[in-house]
């Protein structure tokens, strides 16, 4: 039933490759302020080519780690290296390092060409012929041509955003540093911008390291995802195996929406199992599991909303049914989220799309329902 | 390296213009007076070894604050300069509070003006504004040729040269120091406060007093210390408004140093001066430091 | 659109009027012909021709504004040193006594400060002279100017000078090309400050002066304790419409660059 999806040939995943030299490298590397641990012995690499995602509430330690890549702190213990070299004794202004803050930073009393100028200025031989080529070109990239005399308080926040991003693409950095580069701007400016900065990178190529606190932010920009937590780094993986295998509770919960239901499990066959969640009711069956547990662990399955189907009777195709009572139902116009008890006091969130008008919709407050869903849709976590 | 350069610069220029005089002044306030010159001894005398620094320790002892505490023109010069700028604060406060909370409920467009106008008077000469009072004060003076001239008083009234002259003299030139911090904290005065007081019954009158005024105490302190702690230093105005009745410590320093040349004495009226400044300083600097916090 | 109560209104007036009306009186009896300063007698500007050709106030008029351009410039470099020190350069020893040097002239009293710095100069043999008071005036208006300085480094967004460095400045080039412009306000602030507080300087000029440089408030100051001299108020008027014509320039100059950076602002959203 369930079909391997076929890797393309020249898809884009250094990190599986065993030859593959990364960019950049953490190595044991903790940061302490005074007794606080800000990054506790973390260990990771980011490979060229790559759009790398810190992800994490604040005060999780991802602003410190891109403050040590850029040289604002260093580190307590351990090294960093960017392209094989040790940042220890770099300072900030000559690391092949540009970062694009999240306040953009930007020089009230220079125009926006003057800021895209600015550290382009002092490179050593660079001719004035260069230097405006190249401040043209980041205009154009950017698509601020005609604001190119104003001064960053006579442009929008978007165009702020956008010199911003300029300003530290100009001198053409190995790695670029994006601190929370899009938390300023409204919803619908900032997914516009997602895909823009997208476009970019792919573009120029470069190294590109973000932090966010925004999890769909960080699903959709990045090759890969980091989700920090007290100075630890949780889980690294490409944004959908991060949504659909997440290898902790934490992460799971952190990530989008998900029912969280907790049992003991037995082993039924090869990467087969069976949870118990409660009494006098039929176990959860899972299939495809990759981890392996014995039997009477305690575990968490964890399932996201819109991998169930609610329906007035049980569906025969699918391995797991429940029956509950519909407490709520949230209207968001594309989907609607049902909120539904099941006999044990569990409450289970599920998602449906909005496929007929919503005065057919066969379903209402109190009524007796069916949740189901496939033996491989969710996934087990050990508690 | 310019780290160290940038922070030595200032540092040291403080240490040698502002550390290094005064603990001369301490030095000089334990010395005795001489007929030399400079007219005070013990002198430091380093040709002689470690013999003269033991000479010269031996010389200092504390005969100048003992003769200070003795001689009750001292005390008394001290005790009123606390009186007056006491009360001379508190008049300033009852004049500066009426206007400041005019100028916070002015409508905006007036405020830049209103602003500029309390401000103006302190960027102009502060000896010119003491002056001015000078024909106004005096015997045959614009004051009391309008009392005269309206029948008020049949006699003309001294006012200048008293004690009475220099609170007027103080009130007038300290008025902007004690307006601008409470103008700044009735201006942060959220207005949908008062309207909440009214909406849950409180008079007017009654909002203002529990929620206007315990409000604005920040600004109230501030102005107070502002005023209060350099007018107990002042000399300009006991000298020009006030008359030989008006003791205050700062003109007895000047004349104790200036017409009977008599340093130690002089250095010791000043570190006492300090020392009584130093309590309030340190109330003022908690209480700014209590408001960063709040504010922040 | 609020409107004035009665109250406010009259404490207002009463108020400005208090302000107002001693330099008000000043100025009118300058014009004032007869020698007595209470009796009006006419109008006439000769007290204002007498006061230009008074030898010994155009010289004290010199020499003042001499010593106010030297020491507040010189207090606007150190204090505004000073006021980066203690806004950015973190922890170092004597932090401490630093800051408390920095802030305690605030506080001190005038006749405290130039007593302490001319013992300080008879102890080191320095002659009273113009250097004297340059000294001095630097010394109590670099606290001013660091105050001014530090209150907007405060304020500033650290993040622009971590711009400039990651953008390849060295600490210098980004105090320089970053800092400086954006802090240049506050330290023309700073300077002006100076400048006038230096200007009005009479207890402190009096202990740092010697018999050769006699500053003006020194001037005024011996003139004024035998009386009132319609001269002063000449020289006074002059004063005050300097610092009035000074000070509501640069109110103007400065609302029209709000509004129009508000008006700007307006524009691009």
């Amino acid at each position: 039933m369930a079909q391997p999806i076929k890797k393309p040939a020249n898809v884009f995943a250094p990190w599986a490759d065993p030859n593959a030299v990364p960019l950049i490298q953490f190595k044991n590397v903790t940061k302490r302020y005074g007794t606080f641990t800000a990054i506790d012995d973390q260990t990771i690499d980011i490979y060229e080519r790559e759009f790398f995602a810190l992800l994490g509430p604040s005060g999780c330690g991802k602003t410190t780690m891109m403050r040590m890549l850029a040289g604002f702190e260093t580190p307590t213990e351990g090294t960093i290296t960017i392209g094989g070299k040790d940042m220890a004794d770099v300072p900030p202004n000559k690391r092949a390092v540009n970062m694009m803050f999240q306040s953009y930073a930007l020089f009230p009393h220079l125009s926006v060409w003057d800021n895209i100028a600015f550290g382009l200025k002092r490179e050593a031989n660079m001719d004035k012929e260069r230097l405006n080529a190249r401040v043209e070109e980041m205009l154009r990239l950017t698509r601020l041509e005609q604001f190119a005399k104003r001064k960053p308080h006579q442009i929008s926040g978007g165009q702020r955003q956008r010199v911003a991003l300029a300003r530290s693409l100009a001198k053409a950095p190995k790695l670029l540093l994006l601190d929370e580069p899009l938390g300023a701007l409204d919803k619908k400016l900032r997914e516009e911008t997602q895909f823009e900065l997208m476009d970019i990178q792919e573009k120029t190529g470069t190294t590109f390291v973000i932090v966010t606190h925004d999890q769909e932010e960080a699903m959709t920009v990045a090759s890969r995802v980091a989700v920090m937590d007290h100075g630890k780094i949780i889980q690294v993986d490409t944004p959908p195996r991060i949504y659909e295998a997440p290898g902790s509770v934490y992460v799971a919960d952190f990530i989008g929406d998900v029912n969280l239901i907790k049992g003991t499990i037995r082993k039924t066959g090869p990467e087969a199992y069976q949870i118990q969640y409660a009494d006098n009711v039929p176990p959860i069956e899972v299939t495809e599991c990759a981890r392996e547990f014995s039997d009477g662990d305690k575990v968490t399955f964890a399932i996201r909303p819109e991998k169930l189907l609610v329906s007035e009777t049980a569906p025969q195709d699918r391995a797991n049914a429940m029956e509950g009572k519909i407490i709520d139902i949230g209207y968001l116009g594309n989907i609607s989220t049902y909120h539904v008890e099941l006999p044990n006091g569990q409450m289970i969130k599920a998602a449906m799309t909005n496929a007929t008008r919503i005065d057919r919709r066969s379903f209402t407050w109190d009524d007796t329902v069916w949740v189901s869903f496939r033996s491989s849709a969710g996934v087990v976590l050990p508690e | 390296m310019r780290r160290a350069a940038l922070i030595l610069l200032p540092y040291s220029w403080l240490f040698a213009f502002f550390l290094i005089p005064f603990l001369i002044v301490l030095k000089i306030s334990v010395s005795d007076p001489a007929l030399a010159i400079p007219p005070y001894t013990p002198l430091l005398d380093l040709s002689e070894g470690w013999a003269g620094v033991k000479a010269f320790f031996a010389g200092l002892d504390f005969d100048n604050f003992k003769f200070l505490a003795s001689d009750n023109l001292y005390w008394k010069a001290y005790l009123s300069s606390l009186q007056i700028a006491v009360t001379s604060t508190f008049l300033a406060l009852c004049v500066a509070y009426p206007i400041a909370y005019g100028m916070a409920r002015a409508p905006d467009e007036w405020r830049p003006t209103l602003m500029m106008l309390v401000i103006l008077p302190f960027w102009s000469s502060f000896l010119i504004r003491v002056y001015s009072w000078k024909a106004i004060l005096a015997q045959e003076g614009l004051l009391n040729q309008f009392l005269l001239w309206i029948g008020v008083i049949d006699t003309p009234l001294t006012i200048l040269n008293t004690t009475t002259a220099v609170y007027i003299g103080i009130v007038y030139t300290y008025l902007p120091f004690m307006i601008l911090p409470i103008y700044a904290a009735l201006d942060r005065l959220d207005t949908s406060l008062l309207e909440a007081a009214e909406d849950l019954g409180c008079t007017r009158l009654q909002a203002f007093w529990l929620v206007t005024f315990p409000l604005s105490r920040g600004g109230i302190i501030a102005g107070c210390f502002l005023v209060f702690i350099p007018v107990m230093g002042e000399f300009v105005i006991p000298e020009l408004l006030g008359g030989s009745g008006t003791l205050m410590i700062g003109k007895v320093l000047w004349e104790e140093f200036f017409s009977n040349r008599d340093w130690p004495v002089a250095s010791a009226v000043a570190v006492i001066l300090l020392l009584l400044l130093i309590v309030p300083i340190i109330l003022y600097l908690r209480n700014e430091q209590k408001q960063r916090e709040a504010g922040a | 659109m609020r409107r004035l109560s009665w109250f406010n209104a009259t404490s207002l007036t009463l108020g400005f009027a208090f302000l107002y009306l001693p330099m008000v009186i000043l100025v009118v009896y300058s014009f004032n012909e007869s020698r007595l300063v209470t009796v009006w007698a006419g109008f006439s500007t000769k007290w204002y021709g007498e006061l230009l050709r008074n030898e010994a106030f155009l010289d004290a008029a010199w020499v003042t504004l001499r010593v106010a351009v030297v020491s507040s410039t010189l207090a606007t470099i150190l204090g505004t040193a000073a006021a980066y020190v203690l806004i950015r350069a973190g922890r170092f020893p004597g932090r401490t006594l630093f800051s408390g040097m920095m802030y305690a002239p605030l506080v001190m009293p005038d006749v405290i400060l130039g007593l302490s710095l001319l013992l300080l100069f008879i102890a080191i043999g320095l002659d009273r002279g113009m250097v004297t008071i340059i000294l001095a005036h630097t010394t109590f208006c670099m606290a001013y100017v660091a105050v001014v300085v530090s209150s907007r480094l405060a304020t500033f967004d650290q993040s622009l000078e971590e711009a400039a460095l990651d953008l390849g400045c060295s600490p210098w080039d980004a105090f320089r090309s970053v800092t400086l412009p954006i802090i240049a306000p506050a330290v023309v602030s700073g300077w002006l400050l100076g400048f006038t507080l230096s200007l009005d300087d009479l207890v402190i000029a009096s202990f740092a002066s010697g018999p050769s440089s006699t500053t003006l408030p020194i001037k005024i100051f011996s003139a004024v304790r035998l009386g009132v001299s319609p001269e002063i108020n000449a020289l006074s008027s002059i004063l005050i419409g300097m610092v009035t014509i000074g000070v509501i320039t640069f109110s103007i100059s400065s609302k029209r660059s709000i509004t129009r950076r508000q008006r700007e602002e307006n524009q691009a959203n």
